[in-house]
């Protein structure tokens, strides 16, 4: 960023790079560099650099903020990914916040009404009350027009068929009212739900998130996850409510078996050791790191997906994006320990970016006890993500976010090429 | 001898007024219902022209054409395909399983009729 605006500025003036370097006594390839944001500069350079320019150091530096640089890389990584320029977008950014912002809401408007449509597509194509419904009203309706057909078109037709014919029409007739009229409270109840552009599950992660992934209630046992799920304020969608039931009746069992008071002081005896406090409550290290997650609140990040690696529960730790869409990165430990189910896994791991911020992350993976034999066992990995402190030098195992902002381009677990470069 | 007609079909109304048509035109015509046991109907009632829905109840019509194309005795039994579902990939599919020809509700009982009849000059 600051780099784009150094040769915005020099450009504006008329300069040449090697006059500018120059005139302030580094070598042109270096300014090249800090031009196109490969190096980071402060200080003397800096300052040197604005008196050059005629501008006040803080000129250079201050300006369109990461945030917006992460929503406009994202936007970069498209659904086509043929974004060639993805490499500008600082400068985009810088020279143009304002059309930069309105990108970045287009984009997102974009991915919202395509989810609409995708939404209501599968619902037409795979939902079984409305592809019955519809039968069953056409069917209704072909009887009463092939009766009321033979009635109008057979002059000489017997009474006895006459009357049976006459008695079928009313009776069909009363039968597609009552079909048409649950097919619009059903169409109507589902426009109601699509209003929302969210999934279930994201619903159910915004509601979790508007609480801080803390449900009181069920905290003191003083409800019900049932209840809950009746209260006004409880997620709009059916189908969100059906995976809040889900989420909440362990949630409960979890808060019983591993009350506030007692995690709390079991953590600050044992530390954030999850495998101590597992034993301590004689609990599945899954259930822990769960536990862990909720009593931790904004410390503690946690990912589950199941067997097909497809995340079923997000709560973000900061700095640690997780993906809206699409896979994530696969080295992961949270992927690692699907291959290796009740083989827990505790890993540090760095998260590509200019920050390189590192984590500890605990993984394990559970398989869902078959009751029967030769059934599918069902897989679900949990991770729980914890903030680590940073040393002088990277320790972590790298890890990226998705390959699609994923700036390590030599990633031997990458699927696809990055839409982002970087020095990293 | 007058041509049979089997209508597999589970709506009443349906049944009784392609069966009022169809029997006005000189056809005898039987009906069966359920999806489960069409197959032995067809056998035991061996007719000229089937006529059979798409949504029956405990057997899919599709599968019902299915095991018709199968067996040498009736891979050529001329069948007309009713749905209530007129996509695209249901007519597809149920051409590409052997139906000779498909309709969908809500038809016209001169359609019907005007269909059974191709379909037994044919046979």
């Amino acid at each position: 960023m600051t780099g784009s605006r150094i040769r915005e500025r020099r450009e504006v003036l008329g300069l040449k790079q090697a006059a500018l370097a120059k005139a302030i006594g580094i070598s042109p390839a270096y300014l090249n560099l800090i031009e196109h944001n490969r190096r980071r500069i402060g200080g003397r350079v800096l300052n040197d650099l604005a008196r050059a320019l005629g501008v006040d150091p803080s000129a250079l530096t201050e300006g369109a903020e990461e945030a917006l640089l992460e929503q406009l890389a994202a936007v970069a990584a498209g659904p086509d990914g043929e974004t060639a320029e993805a490499i500008r977008s600082d400068d985009l950014a810088t020279r143009f916040p304002g059309w930069t912002r309105t990108v970045v809401a287009q984009a997102r408007r974009i991915e919202a009404l395509e989810r609409t449509v995708a939404t209501l597509s599968d619902r037409l194509t795979h939902d079984p009350f409305l592809s019955e419904s519809l039968h069953d009203v056409l069917s209704t309706v072909s009887a009463i027009r092939s009766t009321a057909s033979i009635l109008v078109e057979t002059p000489d037709i017997e009474p006895e068929w006459r009357d049976r014919f006459q008695r079928n029409v009313f009776e069909e007739s009363a039968r597609l009212a009552e079909g048409a009229r649950t097919l619009v409270g059903y169409l109507d109840a589902g426009a109601a739900e699509d209003a929302s552009v969210n999934s279930p599950q994201e619903e159910l992660e915004a509601w979790l998130a508007a609480r801080g992934h803390w449900i009181a209630p069920l905290e003191e046992g003083s409800t019900t996850p049932e209840d809950l799920l009746n209260a006004p304020d409880a997620p709009g969608s059916q189908s969100a409510r059906t995976l809040a039931a889900s989420y909440l009746r362990r949630y409960a069992a979890e808060a019983r078996q591993m009350p506030e008071a007692a995690f709390r002081a079991a953590i600050e005896d044992l530390g954030n050791d999850p495998a101590a406090l597992a034993r301590q409550f004689d609990m599945p290290l899954s259930a822990v790191l769960r536990r862990m997650a909720v009593i931790l609140g904004d410390d503690a990040g946690l990912v589950i997906c199941d067997g097909s690696g497809t995340l079923t529960h997000r709560k973000p730790l900061a700095g640690f994006a997780l993906p809206r869409f699409g896979a994530a990165c696969p080295l992961w430990p949270l992927y690692r320990v699907l291959g290796r189910p009740s083989a827990p896994l505790r890993a540090r791991i760095a998260l590509a970016g200019r920050q390189r911020l590192e984590f500890i992350a605990y993984a394990v993976c559970d398989a869902s006890q078959p009751r029967s034999f030769d059934a599918t066992p069902v897989f679900e990995a949990v991770m729980l993500l914890l903030p680590a402190a940073a040393g002088p030098e990277p320790q972590g195992d790298p890890v990226g976010i998705s390959c699609r902002i994923c700036p390590r381009t030599s990633c031997a677990a990458r699927r696809e090429p990055a839409l982002i470069a970087d020095t990293v | 001898m007058t041509k049979k007609v089997l209508l597999i079909e589970d709506e009443p109304s349906i049944i009784q007024a392609i069966s009022f048509i169809l029997s006005r035109d000189g056809w005898t015509v039987d009906s069966h219902a359920d999806g489960a046991t069409a197959i032995e109907a067809v056998a035991r009632k061996r007719p000229d022209v089937v006529v059979l829905d798409l949504m029956l109840p405990n057997r899919s019509g599709l599968d019902i054409l299915t095991d018709l194309r199968a067996n040498a005795e009736t891979e050529a039994l001329p069948v007309l395909m009713l749905t209530a579902r007129g996509q695209k990939r249901d007519r597809e599919m149920a051409e590409r399983l052997g139906a000779t020809l498909f309709m969908t509700k809500p038809f016209s009982n001169a359609e019907v009729l005007a269909s059974v009849n191709a379909l037994a000059g044919a046979a």
